[in-house]
């Protein structure tokens, strides 16, 4: 009996708590006590005060969120645009990948491999740098081509209907290195075997990566999906917020929660709107991860994340 | 006939890896071409690929008065530096306390952990915490501490580590080693590819940052790199202001667009000669990361 109380085990773990206890001091910081700081969402905030001596409001932030007709177009965004990435980055990352592993020589592989992997190491401000370069209506490259081309320059900064297909682009773009090497070294490990197999039963190539490699490529497509759609309500600020900045002509189309927190926060000092909005996001987020997961546990015990 | 098909899959194969890849490297191409154009060229006839009228008087500017442009070097640096020998020591010893099989409340503690990453408190309550709570506004911890651990890591961590076998562990407490020096003479020596793949990761995240800067730094004596590199593509008068305030006597205009490229590629520069060597790093740790699962 004595070795299995409490306070044994409390001195048998000492130095395993002592190890644990920065990170565990980090996460009640800066994770669990910002999850009390909700109460802000349902206040009506001043410096004065702080957190726990503002008066509350009750859902007043929460009504100025939805009545400005902001919560319904940034929500929609941050959904799509995530729909969006997900879809086409894993699509490409699954062709580059198969590609990769089936064509061309060491040399070859080594050097696209690289080619692709460029972009990732590089801050999203170099990015917006970048896209400045290509799209900008003056000197950019795309219109200095329409320009030789004898044909109309656009106005690309001021248009918000093309974003939706630039920033798909660029987050293909950027994410298609890391992506392609989860997947190829997913593709490595299928069991050579299975291709002998279909190569004496006649496959062509084709056939091959229909019936052999896409297949297998299966639970670790779940599981990267599982991930990224849990996150389906949260905008990559750091890209949007490159991109796009604090262009409000083009909002409509490409504001997302994220971005729409930080201007709150920062530019409109709104912070009891900022925090509902923020809450806002959270429930949806936990909410989304929660019923996913329940989905996958049912269809397969062993896909689902917890 | 089983040729065929071999060859059409190695036709598409060519030629689609061919034209990502272009398009992976090619604006960096451009990049770099830019900041070597001479402006007055830019302005007629746009970014170019090629340069044809060739100047480094963007980067002969640049050079001339160089003090913000190192300081905001230094502090990336020492920020770097700093962020990731710190988050290492604390995610591989985290890492350490969660993989021990004999630790009868790690799955308690591992939830407590990922928890978080399933639900916050948003953007504002963190944000006032670190500024008005914890005073860190303008101070280099806003830049290293926020960005010191992360869940997805110490997962990775705890993963490899669990793969080493338990009885290495076992023999040494018979011979009476302790926890924290069987962590730092036996676990972590074993553990170098993790720590090489996780260090990457931490070593280029705290690289890039800007976005702590921009929430939390003011101070001109503070400004990363990367942020460094924002204000002064979003603000051209901030950059001639800067020029002047270094002293310059500004007789002819600056090239302004130019000078812009060249900025981005003196910030990018050490990332894209480091970034071949280290690739091959990122490559095998997200390999181990992928068949583990």
């Amino acid at each position: 009996m004595k070795g299995h109380t409490f306070w044994n085990d409390l001195k048998n773990y000492k130095v395993i708590l002592l190890m644990l206890l920065p990170a565990v001091a980090f996460f009640l910081l800066f994770a669990y006590i910002p999850m009390a700081g909700i109460v802000i969402a349902f206040k009506k905030y001043d410096y004065a005060g702080g957190i726990f001596g503002s008066a509350w409001n009750g859902l007043d932030n929460f009504r100025f969120f939805f009545e400005s007709g902001d919560a319904w177009r940034v929500t929609r965004n941050t959904a799509l645009y995530n729909i969006a990435f997900i879809t086409v980055n894993n699509a490409l990352q699954i062709f580059a990948a198969i590609m990769l592993f089936e064509v061309g020589g060491k040399w070859f592989r080594k050097i696209t491999q690289s080619a692709l992997f460029l972009p990732y190491f590089i801050s999203w401000v170099v990015v917006g740098a970048i896209a400045y370069n290509l799209l900008n209506y003056d000197i950019g490259t795309v219109n200095a081509l329409l320009r030789g081309l004898g044909l109309e320059p656009v106005d690309i900064y001021n248009t918000p209907a093309y974003w939706p297909y630039i920033l798909v682009i660029v987050a293909a773009w950027k994410s298609l290195g890391y992506g392609t090497v989860m997947y190829l070294a997913a593709i490595s490990g299928i069991d050579t075997e299975m291709y002998e197999a279909a190569e004496i039963d006649g496959a062509n190539i084709f056939q091959r990566i229909m019936k052999v490699t896409l297949p297998n490529l299966y639970p670790t497509v779940i599981i990267l999906v599982l991930l990224a759609v849990g996150n389906i309500f949260r905008g990559d600020f750091g890209m949007f917020y490159n991109m796009v900045g604090n262009n409000g002509l083009l909002f409509s189309a490409t504001d997302v929660i994220d971005t729409f927190v930080f201007r709150s926060l920062i530019t409109s000092n709104d912070i009891g709107m900022s925090a509902a909005a923020g809450v806002f996001q959270s429930v949806l987020g936990f909410a989304t991860i929660m019923t996913v997961n329940y989905a996958v546990r049912k269809y397969d015990k062993d896909r689902a994340l917890f | 006939m089983k040729q065929l098909d071999r060859k059409i899959f190695s036709a598409i194969g060519y030629v689609s890896l061919i034209l990502l890849a272009v398009l992976c490297i090619f604006p960096f191409i451009l990049v770099v071409s830019s900041s070597l154009t001479e402006e007055s060229k830019i302005i007629t006839d746009g970014y170019q690929f090629i340069p044809t009228a060739f100047s480094t008087e963007a980067y002969s500017i640049l050079f001339k008065y160089p003090q913000e442009m190192i300081n905001a070097y230094l502090v990336t640096i020492g920020v770097t530096a700093t962020g990731t020998l710190l988050g290492l020591f604390l995610t591989s010893m985290t890492a350490y306390a969660l993989s021990r099989k004999d630790f009868k409340w790690r799955n308690k503690f591992s939830f407590f952990f990922f928890f978080t990453t399933l639900f916050s408190g948003g953007l504002v309550p963190w944000y006032l915490l670190i500024v008005n709570y914890l005073d860190m506004k303008d101070t280099p911890m806003a830049l290293i501490v926020p960005m010191m651990l992360n869940v997805f890591y110490i997962i990775v961590m705890k993963s490899f580590m669990s793969s080493i076998p338990e009885a290495i562990v076992e023999s040494a407490k018979i011979d009476g080693a302790g926890d924290f020096r069987i962590y730092v003479r036996l676990i972590l020596p074993l553990s170098k590819p993790a720590l090489a793949t996780i260090g990457l990761f931490l070593a280029l995240a705290y690289w890039n940052d800007w976005y702590n800067a921009l929430l939390f730094i003011s101070d001109e004596n503070l400004m990363p790199l990367q942020y460094y590199l924002y204000k002064m593509l979003g603000n051209m008068d901030g950059m001639r202001k800067a020029m002047m305030g270094a002293g310059a006597v500004v007789t002819t205009a600056i090239p302004t667009e130019s000078l812009k490229m060249a900025m981005t590629v003196v910030a990018t520069g050490p990332i894209l000669l480091a970034y071949p060597f280290v690739q091959r790093y990122f490559v095998q740790g997200l390999t181990i990361g992928a068949v583990k699962g």
